[in-house]
Parts: structure tokens; C-alpha cells; sequence
């Protein structure tokens, strides 16, 4: 992999496109290149030459007009392909989906695209962002660009990799349980997990629709920041976003010394790999030699946190997938003989194993006399995670951790084994649940692998956040 | 045939459950047409409708606002706080795979209705109300081997309202009904077109011989409110008929054949589909504060009961005030209700404007025979008019009928109503010696009836008035008619 990258600061190419200096053309080419010449890692399912090139000539053209361009003006992007957006198929990586052809685009696609950004691709996922290696893409498994023969992480595996095989300068992911934060930490990236509700999920493909967030990859927590700053806010679409900070989410400080910074116990204990909690120790020290206060802090519900995830989210997504029947759209089974067989055979072949076993476990925890031990007692453990959420973020300001219990593993290694796949979203499930900011920043290698240390913080303080991911990052580079 | 003596030994149980289609612009998560009714099937259909990947409800707040009026309606207050729920199954018209709805957090809670049968007041209770999306439509042509499904009507949002099993009559369950199509629609939240399907019942029938109540059928989707008392009627004499005969009544679904007045069996419900409820994850609760309700509560018109209770002083019998109630509905602009009121306390004459419409103008409205495009301040001073010259033996109540009748039908009021009258030669005729001329000359001509009345047929003296009624082209006063022959007769 590349260790410097082609690409400017996205502020930095937004300048340059203004003053003229470079071309979005130019970019968006240098983009579509650099994936034609990656396709081994298997990253993009498609890509957006045609409807890409022609909004990057109508940016030219703007800007030989004189026209002031947007805050990303000319910037390629990728989209993880459960974002729906124009020029091209948006699958979700899931046979059910393949050849659906979006009538409209999300929110975030549309705001992105107001301020210049050109989406030039979709990137690969666990099919419905159902995973944490891309194994269960319904097409292919993406490879990380660190080492061939290891998983990039996912669900956002695709869009992780995209961006540290330097395809664009930054993607999209969804985040749920883990999926933009621990992709970006075995890829070496920084993802970002803003406050629920911060983005609009509308036009991206449901999974747990009370824990799904939109958030971007990128090289750089600045450059991070800067895509949040034109996504975020109240979208008329989607009822649950919340207001953005009145100020910009780029502005930073960069001050470390007596931030108060609360290291997650349960997160540092049995089941991290030791090279991991070294990594993350070194980063504490260093932490705590630039001024800031660091100790322990428990979160006792934090153990139970992947119990809860793994009922809620499957709740959530059985019957987010009910709208998947073969009867409008996607993949219907054309003989049948009757409604039941076009019910079961389009849903019976057009989804994978991974989205069956949710929908079984979901349609069980909701069915009635289980509704109450499984789905209500899950929600009563989240809302005592909240609670001790709140208690630490009124001791400390942020909380700290590995973002993975491991390196990147094996492709196959968890493959038949959905208990340790579910195991790699230990530290990512408890900040969704919470709905907290999170961000994975490159905490060091080992081995040649990236180790991501997370930081999170309370409700609502993104900008909060960003800014010590700044400094942090800084830090340790 | 059941005798009655049997009929008699069982209670009926009856409990309602109504859709009110609300009559909001737009559906109730989506910015589409909520009016379907003119629309080529599957062109009002949002993304949310058709149910794309990434699509997100988001709540209509004038549903909102209309489903606080309907707890108004209902004599109670909203609840502060409601959310919706997600009801799955899967069928072609429900494109989501689940029905957004209100489950155990409904907007309403409690509530009563009042009903009068046979001049038996009695109040039923109304369980809940919650607000939910409607469903598509599917269409089975006969005779092919596919099914349509139009999605105009999916996302449309509906308020059910749920009784409680307080009913006991098929009577009682058409009052009901009825109650409820006057409320909702003189609060204003839905065109309440039966025709449209703007309301739909589903009646929860079941008879007992003891206390214990009996397994209950449910037929659904009836839209009139002879429907609903047929139904109720048909199930009960069915279920008596099985049970009498040692049969067992199967709890189930059924339908209305209207063309053969019979319920029919739809699907059993013992094995009850689970719809695995669950909170939707999409839409925030919905909260609602003091202000917004006490607002909602004060721009409320008045309701039915408001109206009866005010126009009770009149001492006009319920079905008199009811067809005022709904006369008003089709056509509100004519203010039947507060020309009535404004004139409440001339006693005398309101009961008689409420005679007047209800007997005349209500009647001529609905076969649109009244074409004068008169105000309704003119058209009140013409009543008034001829009122008085009712009340000042001027004009027979016979005559005043015609003439209000034709004036009605033309084109303005007269400017003198006793003058149009006189010239409609409307005006009693009161002079004993032209009448008598007339007596006279009827005694004359039915010297039959005459020798009658003289030999003390009290019945014959009505026909021969009758007689000088029709020779005095009804003008002549009935009364000094009548004086008069018996004068003439020597009675």
C-alpha cells in the first residue's frame, strides 16, 4: 500500500480546485485510475465514470466561470453501496438487491454533492452491512491492502480499504454495531462515528434503524471532520436527526493537557490481544505525558453490551428486511405458483446466510411470549448502559480504548464461526447503543497490521471529539 | 326459524372497531395526496409508500392535530404521550412488510359515546383510538391467475376507534355507528364517505346464555350503517342457529355478501398470526404539551351533544334534531342549526322553523329543488314572514307549505312576503259572507253529505269542508267553514 498518498487535505483540493489550479476532471480520473489499477483487493462493486466525469466538467466549468464551488468542490468519493444514490446499482452487496437502480439519493449523497464532492464508486460490504469482514458480501470478499490474505474489517470493509489503497480521499460507511470504526481500524484509517442522528439515514439501506449511523472514512481526522461539517443536520427526510453544532466541526485546538480521559476497563481486560493493549497502552502514555488526565473507569454493562446488540439489532433488522419480497423490486423467483413460493423462494434465494440468521433470531426475539425475556429486557440493559454512559461522561470527558479486540484476521479464520465474527464487535456495540460519537484513529502497527484506538464522548459533543481525535492524532503519528 | 322464546334465553355481545380516514392533504408519512379518489392506480405513491430501500416515515402533524380533535370528539383528552409501532406481516399491498400503527401507547385512551334507542339513552365506551397507515389495495380479477395491487390508498392515514363490547342490539350498534359518523364529522377530521370507504366498521359479535361471554366472530369491512345493523343481525341468528343446534362457534373472520345480506367465512383465527410488534425505530414518540392541547380544545365546534342539549329547549324529538344534525353536514353554508339558535327564545317560532326544515327546505335540498340564491338573513326574514302570517290565521299551514316550497325554487325572496302571498292568492279568506256564498253553493252540490251531517255523521261535516277548502281554492278559513255549515245545516 502507498505510504504517501496522492491526494491533498480535502481543504487543501477545494482551494486549488477554486483558484483553478487543478481540475475535477483531472481528479476524478486520477481516482477512476488508481481503482482500475487496485481491482485485486476487490474493494468497489461499481463504479460512476459516466455520471462522474460529467459533474466533474459541470464543477470546471462553474469554476471557469468564476463561480464559487462548494467546500468539497471536485473531491471523488466512494460510497459504501447501501447508500442509494444515481449512476449505478445500489446493492448492499446482497443478491436480493443486485440490478436495483435507486430513484433517489440519500440525503447525505445530495448534501455532499451540493458542496462539490463527486461519488465516483460503491464500495464492497457484508451484505446489508451484515458483518465485520466483508465475508458475507453476496459478490466477494474485499482484501486488505496491508496483507492480502487478512479481512479489511466491515461491514464498511470496502470503503475502509478504498481508502487505504488511496482510491479517493475519503468514503462513506454506516456504522451499527461497529461497521465504519473497526474497518477503519484494521485498514489504518480514521472512521467516524458521529452521535445518532447527527446524519440522515435517509436513502441508505436500513439495518438497525435505532443504531444505524452515516459517518465517513478518511485519511485524516481534519479530513474526517470536514465531510461530517457538510453532512450533518436536521433532514426533513429522516425524523430522528438532530441539530448540528452551530460551529464548524474542523475548528481545532488541539489542546491535550488536562483533558480528562477515562480508559474503558472492561475494554482493556480478558479477550485483548496482547500486541492491541500494547499498542494502546503506548498511546495512553503518550496521552498522559502531553498533559491529559487519564484513569480507569468501569462500565460494568459494558460486558453485556454485544448481548443486548446482538438481539436489538436483529429485532430491528428482521423487519427492516420484511420490505424485501420479490414483489416491486430486486430479486423476484419468476416461477412460482403462488404468492407463499414467491415469498419464499425470492427471499430464500435472494438472501445470504448472514441475513438469514438475523432475520431468524429477530423474528424470534419479537415473536409473542418472547417479546418481554429477549427484545424488552434488552432494551432495559441498553437504558442501564446509557445511564452508566452518563455517570462515567460525568467523571470524565471522553473514554478510551482498542477499537478491536484484534489485528485484521484471517480471511476464513472466523467464517464458520458466526459466535467469534460477532466477537469482533465487543468494543464497537456499547457507543451505537448509546448513541455517543466514536471515532477509530491508527494507534501504531504490529506486526505490519494498524491497531485503532477509539475514543468516544457524550451525546452531541462530535465537535468535542474531533477536536481531541486531532490532537491525538497528532500525537501519535 | 328460531322461535323467540329461544332468541330470548341469549345475550348478544357487540363491540366495534371503526377506521376513520383522516381528511389530512397529504398521507400520514408521506408528502403525497391523501385524495385517491379520482387518481389512476399507483400515482400517488412516495417513496415511503412503495416501500424503497433507505425510505423514512415521517409523521403528519395536521394528522396529529386531527386525531386531538377526534379525542375531543370523543369526550376525552388526548394522551400526552403516543408513539408508533411497527405490526408485521407480509402481504403484496403492504409494501414496508409492516403496518406503522400505535399498539400499546395509543394517542387515545378511554372515551364514551352516547346513544338513544327506542328513547333509551345509554353510553358506550370507547376502549382506544390510535392512528395508523392503511394498507394498499389488492384486486383479484375473476378468472385470471393474478391480483393487482394499487398503492394509491397505502400510507393514507386512518384512526381506529375501538368500543367497548357495551353494545347488545343490532339497534344499538347502528346508533353507534351512527353517533360515531356525527362526531367525527362535525369535528371536522374526515369526510366520512361511506362510499369511499372514508369510514369502515368491523363488528365483534358473540351470544351467551349465561354470563360467561361466547367465542365471538368478527365481520369485517362493512360501510354503511345498515351493514353493520344487518351483519350484527345475520351473525346473531347464525350463532344461535349453530349453538342451538350442538354446534360450537369457531372464532373467526368474516366478510359481508351486501347483495345476499350474509356474513361468510374469511379465515379462522385460532391459529393466530403473530405480528410481532415492535417500537418504531424510525419515528420519535409523539409528545404533546399543554398548550397545544388546551389550543385544540378551544378552536373545537360544537359537537352533537352540544347541539341536541341546546336545541333540547325546543322539545323536538331526537330523530328531528338528528336529521337537522346531518342536514347541516351536506350543507353547512345554510346554517339550519344557528337559525334555529338565534331564534330560541321566540319559542313558538324556532319549533316551527325546525318543522319547516326539516319537513320542507331538508327534503327539497336533497332533491336540489332549491334554487334561491337568496342569503340566509333573507331567507330567515322570509321565514319569519310567513310565520306570522301563520300565526295571524292568514295563511293555512297547507298554503304555507306551497308557498315556501315555491319560493325556494325561484330565484329571490319576495319583497313583500303577505303581498306574494295575496298574490299567490295564498290568503286565507276570512269574510263569513264570501264564505258562506261558498258553503252555499257546496251544500248545494252535495246534498248527499248535507242530510248526512243533519242526521249526525260527524265525519261527513270534514268533507264538505274539505269541498269548500277545494271551491275556495284553499283560501277560505277552515274553521269559519266548518261554523258556517253546520249554521247552514241548522246544527
Amino acid at each position: 500500500m502507498a505510504t504517501e498518498s496522492q491526494w491533498l487535505p480535502i481543504a487543501r483540493i477545494a482551494e486549488q480546485m477554486q483558484s483553478g489550479q487543478i481540475k475535477a476532471r483531472d481528479l476524478v480520473e486520477r481516482s477512476l485510475k488508481t481503482i482500475a489499477g487496485k481491482r485485486e483487493f476487490d474493494a468497489i462493486i461499481a463504479t460512476l465514470d459516466g455520471r462522474a466525469l460529467a459533474r466533474a466538467d459541470e464543477i470546471d466549468a462553474m469554476v471557469q466561470k468564476g463561480d464559487t464551488v462548494g467546500a468539497l468542490a471536485g473531491v471523488p468519493f466512494i460510497a459504501k453501496d447501501n447508500f442509494l444514490v444515481f449512476g449505478a446499482d445500489t446493492t448492499a452487496a446482497s443478491n436480493i438487491l443486485r440490478g436495483f437502480e435507486a430513484p433517489y439519493q440519500a440525503t447525505a449523497i445530495n448534501r455532499l454533492e451540493a458542496a462539490g464532492a463527486i461519488c465516483v464508486a460503491k464500495a464492497n460490504l457484508d451484505a446489508f452491512a451484515h458483518g465485520a469482514s466483508t465475508e458475507n458480501s453476496d459478490f466477494f470478499t474485499t482484501k486488505n491492502p496491508h496483507d492480502k490474505t487478512r479481512v479489511p474489517g466491515g461491514s464498511s470493509g470496502g470503503s475502509a480499504a478504498a481508502v487505504a489503497l488511496d482510491m479517493a480521499p475519503f468514503a462513506l460507511g454506516t456504522d451499527t454495531g461497529g461497521s465504519i470504526r473497526q474497518p477503519a481500524s484494521f485498514t489504518g484509517c480514521v472512521g467516524y462515528k458521529p452521535t445518532y442522528g447527527l446524519v440522515s439515514r435517509s436513502g441508505v439501506v436500513a439495518m438497525g434503524s435505532s443504531l444505524d449511523v452515516i459517518g465517513p472514512i478518511a485519511r485524516t481526522v481534519e479530513d474526517a471532520a470536514l465531510v461530517l461539517d457538510v453532512m450533518a443536520g436536521i433532514d426533513p427526510l429522516d425524523s430522528t436527526t438532530i441539530s448540528r453544532d452551530s460551529s464548524s466541526y474542523t475548528k481545532f485546538d488541539d489542546i491535550i493537557s488536562r483533558k480528562k480521559i477515562g480508559i474503558i476497563k472492561e475494554h482493556m481486560g480478558e479477550g485483548v490481544a496482547p500486541n492491541v493493549k500494547a499498542a494502546i497502552e503506548a498511546s495512553v502514555q503518550k496521552l498522559k505525558d502531553a498533559g491529559a488526565d487519564v484513569h480507569e473507569i468501569s462500565l460494568p454493562s459494558a460486558t453485556l453490551a454485544l448481548a443486548v446488540y446482538y438481539i436489538l439489532m436483529p429485532a430491528e433488522v428482521s423487519s427492516n428486511l420484511s420490505r424485501y419480497d420479490g414483489q416491486r423490486y430486486g430479486y423476484t423467483f419468476a416461477d412460482a405458483k403462488d404468492l407463499d413460493e414467491s415469498y419464499t423462494k425470492s427471499r430464500g434465494r435472494g438472501f445470504g446466510k448472514e441475513a438469514k440468521r438475523r432475520i431468524m433470531m429477530g423474528t424470534y426475539v419479537l415473536s409473542s411470549g418472547y417479546f418481554d425475556a429477549y427484545y424488552k429486557k434488552a432494551q432495559t440493559v441498553r437504558t442501564k448502559l446509557i445511564n452508566e454512559f452518563n455517570t462515567a461522561f460525568e467523571q470524565v470527558d471522553f473514554l478510551l480504548g482498542p477499537t478491536a479486540p484484534t489485528t485484521a484476521f484471517k480471511i476464513g479464520e472466523n467464517a464458520s464461526n458466526p459466535l467469534a465474527m460477532y466477537l469482533a464487535d465487543v468494543m464497537t456495540v456499547a457507543a451505537p447503543l448509546a448513541g455517543i460519537p466514536a471515532i477509530s484513529i491508527p494507534a501504531g502497527e504490529s506486526e505490519g497490521l494498524p491497531v485503532g484506538l477509539q475514543l468516544m464522548a457524550r451525546s452531541h459533543h462530535d465537535r468535542e471529539l474531533l477536536n481531541l481525535a486531532h490532537a491525538t492524532e497528532e500525537l501519535l503519528a | 326459524m328460531l322461535d323467540k322464546s329461544v332468541l330470548d334465553q341469549y345475550t348478544t355481545t357487540i363491540g366495534i372497531e371503526c377506521h376513520v380516514q383522516f381528511k389530512t392533504k397529504t398521507k400520514l408519512f408521506s408528502a403525497v395526496d391523501n385524495d385517491a379518489r379520482e387518481a389512476p392506480a399507483n400515482t400517488l405513491v412516495s417513496h415511503i409508500d412503495f416501500g424503497l430501500p433507505g425510505a423514512l416515515p415521517v409523521l403528519n402533524k395536521e394528522a396529529v392535530h386531527l386525531a386531538l380533535r377526534a379525542a375531543f370528539a370523543l369526550g376525552t383528552e388526548p394522551q400526552k404521550f403516543s408513539k408508533f409501532d411497527r405490526k408485521h406481516y407480509f402481504y403484496p399491498d403492504l409494501p414496508l412488510g409492516y403496518q406503522i400503527t400505535q399498539y400499546d401507547e395509543p394517542i387515545i385512551l378511554g372515551g364514551a359515546v352516547e346513544i338513544e334507542v327506542d328513547g333509551q339513552k345509554k353510553t358506550i365506551g370507547v376502549t382506544r383510538a390510535h392512528m395508523e397507515a392503511d394498507a394498499g389495495k389488492s384486486t383479484h380479477p375473476t378468472g385470471t391467475d393474478y391480483s393487482l395491487v394499487d398503492l394509491n390508498r397505502a400510507g393514507t392515514p386512518l384512526l381506529e376507534i375501538v368500543s367497548e363490547p357495551d353494545m347488545h342490539t343490532a339497534s344499538e350498534a347502528k346508533a353507534y355507528v351512527r353517533e360515531l359518523y356525527l362526531r367525527m364529522r362535525y369535528a371536522d377530521v374526515s369526510d366520512c364517505n361511506l362510499y369511499y370507504g372514508n369510514m369502515r366498521f368491523d363488528v365483534n359479535v358473540s351470544v351467551s346464555k349465561t354470563d360467561e361471554l361466547g367465542t365471538r366472530s368478527e365481520t369485517k369491512n362493512l360501510n354503511s350503517f345498515r351493514a353493520v345493523e344487518k351483519a350484527v343481525e345475520y351473525e346473531v341468528k347464525r350463532q344461535i342457529e349453530l349453538l342451538e343446534k350442538g354446534e360450537k362457534i369457531v372464532q373467526e373472520t368474516r366478510g359481508w355478501n351486501d347483495a345476499k345480506q350474509q356474513t361468510f367465512s374469511q379465515r379462522s383465527k385460532e391459529n393466530a398470526e403473530d405480528y410481532r410488534y415492535m417500537p418504531d425505530p424510525d419515528l420519535p414518540p409523539v409528545v404533546l404539551d399543554n398548550p397545544y392541547i388546551e389550543k385544540v380544545k378551544a378552536e373545537m365546534p360544537a359537537m352533537p351533544d352540544e347541539w341536541r342539549e341546546r336545541l333540547s329547549k325546543l322539545g323536538s324529538d331526537r330523530a328531528q334534531t338528528d336529521t337537522l344534525l346531518e342536514a347541516e353536514l351536506d350543507a353547512p353554508e345554510v346554517n339550519y342549526l344557528e337559525l334555529i339558535e338565534q331564534n330560541i327564545a321566540n319559542q313558538a317560532f324556532a319549533k316551527q322553523l325546525a318543522n319547516w326544515f326539516v319537513n320542507i327546505e331538508i327534503p327539497a335540498r336533497r332533491d336540489e329543488k332549491v334554487l334561491n340564491p337568496g342569503k340566509n338573513a333573507e331567507r330567515l326574514a322570509f321565514y319569519q314572514a310567513v310565520y306570522e302570517l301563520v300565526a295571524g290565521g292568514k295563511l293555512s299551514s297547507t298554503n304555507a307549505k306551497t308557498l315556501i316550497t315555491d319560493v325556494l325554487a325561484a330565484h329571490a325572496y319576495p319583497q313583500n312576503v303577505a303581498q306574494h302571498a295575496e298574490e299567490q292568492g295564498f290568503i286565507q279568506v276570512s269574510d263569513e259572507g264570501e264564505i258562506a256564498k261558498v258553503v252555499t253553493q257546496v251544500l248545494a252540490e252535495n246534498a248527499k253529505a248535507a242530510e248526512d251531517v243533519k242526521s249526525g255523521e260527524a265525519k261527513a261535516i270534514g268533507f264538505l269542508v274539505g269541498q269548500v277548502m277545494k271551491a275556495s281554492k284553499g283560501k277560505a278559513n277552515p274553521q269559519m267553514a266548518q261554523e258556517l255549515i253546520k249554521k247552514q245545516l241548522g246544527q
